[in-house]
C-alpha cells in the first residue's frame, strides 16, 4: 500500500510532472516565475489548494455524481429504483469548477481569519488559483485514474490525496527551478527579441528535456 | 466595425502569440494538425456561444457574482462539447483527453466574457468571439503543423518525404516549449523591425496581458 502511494507520488512529481510533461499550469509557470520569493509563495498556495481540492472532489464524485449504493440521491429518492439510474457523472465539469471556486474563496476567508501572517504570504496568489487549470486538471485526472468505469478502486481517497499533493509538489518544483534560472537570466546577455517570455519557454524546453530522463523510472 | 472586431483576434491581438493566453491547451494538443484543429473548433464553439449568452444576460447579472455566473455559462457549453465528442468523435476525444473538460479554465474564454462580452452588444460580442476563436485555432494549427512536419514527417497524417527519419523530440513535450519559444522570438523580432521602420504604431495593451495570469 505504502509502495503504491510512493509510486503515485514519484510518478506525478517527476515522471509525469504536471507543468513540464502534462502542460498544466503553464500560465503561472511563465507569469509568476520572475522572482524566487513569489514562486515559493505561489507553489505553497497551489499545494494547499490542490490537496484540499482532490479530497473535496473525491467526496463530490463518490457521493453525489457517481452511480452506486452510496449515491446520496439514491439513498433519499431511490425506493424501488436500481441505483444505476442515478448517474450524474456528466455534471462532473460544472460541479468540480464550482466546488474549486468556492473552496478557494473559503480557504481565503479561513486563512484571513485565523492566520494573518499566512494570509499576507499567500493572499494575493489565492484568487489566481481558481482558474489555474492544474487544479481542475488534477481533480479530473483523479477521477479518470481512480474511478475505472464508475467504480472506485480500493483506497481511492488516499490515492487521490497523494496524487493531489504530489501534483502540487511537482508544480512547485518546476516553478521554483524556473524562478531561480530566470533570476540569473536577468543578468545574462540574451538577444533582445528573445527577452521575457520567449527565453522562458526555451528554458522550459531544456527543463522538460531533463525531466524526460525520468521516463521509465516507474 | 464588425470586421475590425473579427480581425483583431486573428492578428494584432492574437490570443496565443500576443496576449499569451490559453497556453496549456496550445502546448499540449499541438502534436498534430488534426488534434490542433479539433481543439480549436471545440474552443471556438464554446467561445462564441459563451460570448453570445454572457452578452445577452449581462444586465441581469449582479456585479459581485458575475465571475461565477460566467464560469457556469462556460462550463455548460463545455459539457455540451464533451458529450458531443464522446458520442460522435471518440478518437479525437481520446487524443485530446484531459484537455476537453479543461476548456472551462481556458483563460481566453473567461477573459473575453469579462473584458468584452459583458460590456458590448450581442452582435459585436459574436464577432469578437468568432475572431478570437479563429485566431486561437490558427495559432494552434501553425504550432501543430510545425511540430507534425518536424516530429513525425507528416501533415494531416500523410507522410511527406518517404524514408526521412523525423526528429521525435518535436512531438514530445520539449518540442512544444521549443517551438513556441522560437515563434514568440520571431514575432518579437518582426514587431521590432516594423516599429523601427515607423510604419505602424499598434499599441499592444500590455495590461490586458498581465491582468489575467492564470489558467
Amino acid at each position: 500500500m505504502i509502495g503504491e502511494l510512493f509510486i503515485i507520488f514519484i510518478g506525478v512529481v517527476l515522471v509525469n510532472n504536471f507543468v513540464l510533461v502534462r502542460f498544466l499550469g503553464i500560465c503561472p509557470y511563465i507569469g509568476v516565475s520572475k522572482d524566487l520569493k513569489s514562486a515559493v509563495g505561489m507553489g505553497i498556495a497551489v499545494i494547499f489548494v490542490m490537496t484540499i481540492a482532490s479530497v473535496a472532489t473525491w467526496f463530490i464524485y463518490q457521493y453525489f455524481l457517481a452511480p452506486g449504493p452510496s449515491n446520496i440521491w439514491f439513498v433519499i429518492f431511490g425506493d424501488g429504483i436500481n441505483y444505476s439510474s442515478f448517474n450524474f457523472t456528466y455534471l462532473r465539469t460544472i460541479a468540480f469548477i464550482l466546488v474549486i471556486a468556492a473552496l478557494v474563496q473559503l480557504v481565503e476567508m479561513i486563512i484571513k481569519k485565523t492566520s494573518p501572517s499566512l494570509y499576507r504570504a499567500l493572499g494575493i496568489y489565492l484568487p489566481l488559483i481558481t482558474t489555474n487549470c492544474a487544479v481542475l486538471g488534477v481533480a479530473v485526472l483523479n477521477i479518470d485514474t481512480f474511478f475505472k468505469g464508475g467504480e472506485a478502486v480500493p483506497w481511492s481517497l488516499l490515492k487521490s490525496l497523494t496524487q493531489g499533493f504530489g501534483a502540487g509538489v511537482g508544480f512547485t518544483l518546476a516553478l521554483v527551478l524556473m524562478a531561480s534560472i530566470r533570476e540569473r537570466l536577468e543578468l545574462a546577455d540574451i538577444p533582445p527579441a528573445l527577452k521575457g517570455a520567449p527565453i522562458a519557454f526555451l528554458v522550459g524546453a531544456l527543463m522538460s528535456m531533463a525531466f524526460l530522463g525520468f521516463t521509465g523510472l516507474i | 466595425m464588425y470586421l475590425k472586431e473579427f480581425t483583431k483576434g486573428i492578428f494584432q491581438r492574437n490570443p496565443v502569440f500576443v496576449l499569451l493566453l490559453g497556453l496549456c491547451p496550445t502546448l499540449a494538443v499541438s502534436t498534430s494538425v488534426e488534434n490542433a484543429m479539433g481543439m480549436g473548433a471545440a474552443s471556438t464553439f464554446v467561445l462564441v456561444f459563451s460570448n453570445l449568452l454572457v452578452s445577452l444576460i449581462k444586465n441581469f447579472i449582479p456585479k459581485k457574482i458575475r465571475i461565477p455566473c460566467f464560469i457556469v455559462v462556460i462550463a455548460t457549453f463545455v459539457t455540451m462539447v464533451e458529450l458531443f465528442l464522446e458520442a460522435y468523435l471518440p478518437d479525437l476525444n481520446e487524443s485530446l483527453g484531459l484537455f476537453v473538460p479543461l476548456i472551462v479554465v481556458n483563460c481566453i474564454i473567461l477573459g473575453r466574457a469579462e473584458a468584452f462580452a459583458s460590456r458590448n452588444p450581442v452582435s459585436l460580442s459574436l464577432a469578437d468571439g468568432l475572431g478570437m476563436g479563429v485566431g486561437f485555432t490558427l495559432a494552434l494549427m501553425l504550432l501543430g503543423s510545425i511540430r507534425e512536419i518536424l516530429g513525425s514527417n507528416a501533415l494531416f497524417g500523410y507522410e511527406l518525404i518517404p524514408g526521412f527519419r523525423p526528429a521525435m523530440i518535436m512531438i514530445l513535450p520539449p518540442g512544444a516549449f521549443l517551438t513556441i519559444g522560437l515563434l514568440l522570438g520571431l514575432f518579437a523580432l518582426l514587431r521590432a523591425r516594423r516599429e523601427a521602420s515607423g510604419k505602424e504604431d499598434d499599441k499592444l495593451q500590455a495590461e490586458e496581458t498581465t491582468s489575467i495570469i492564470s489558467g
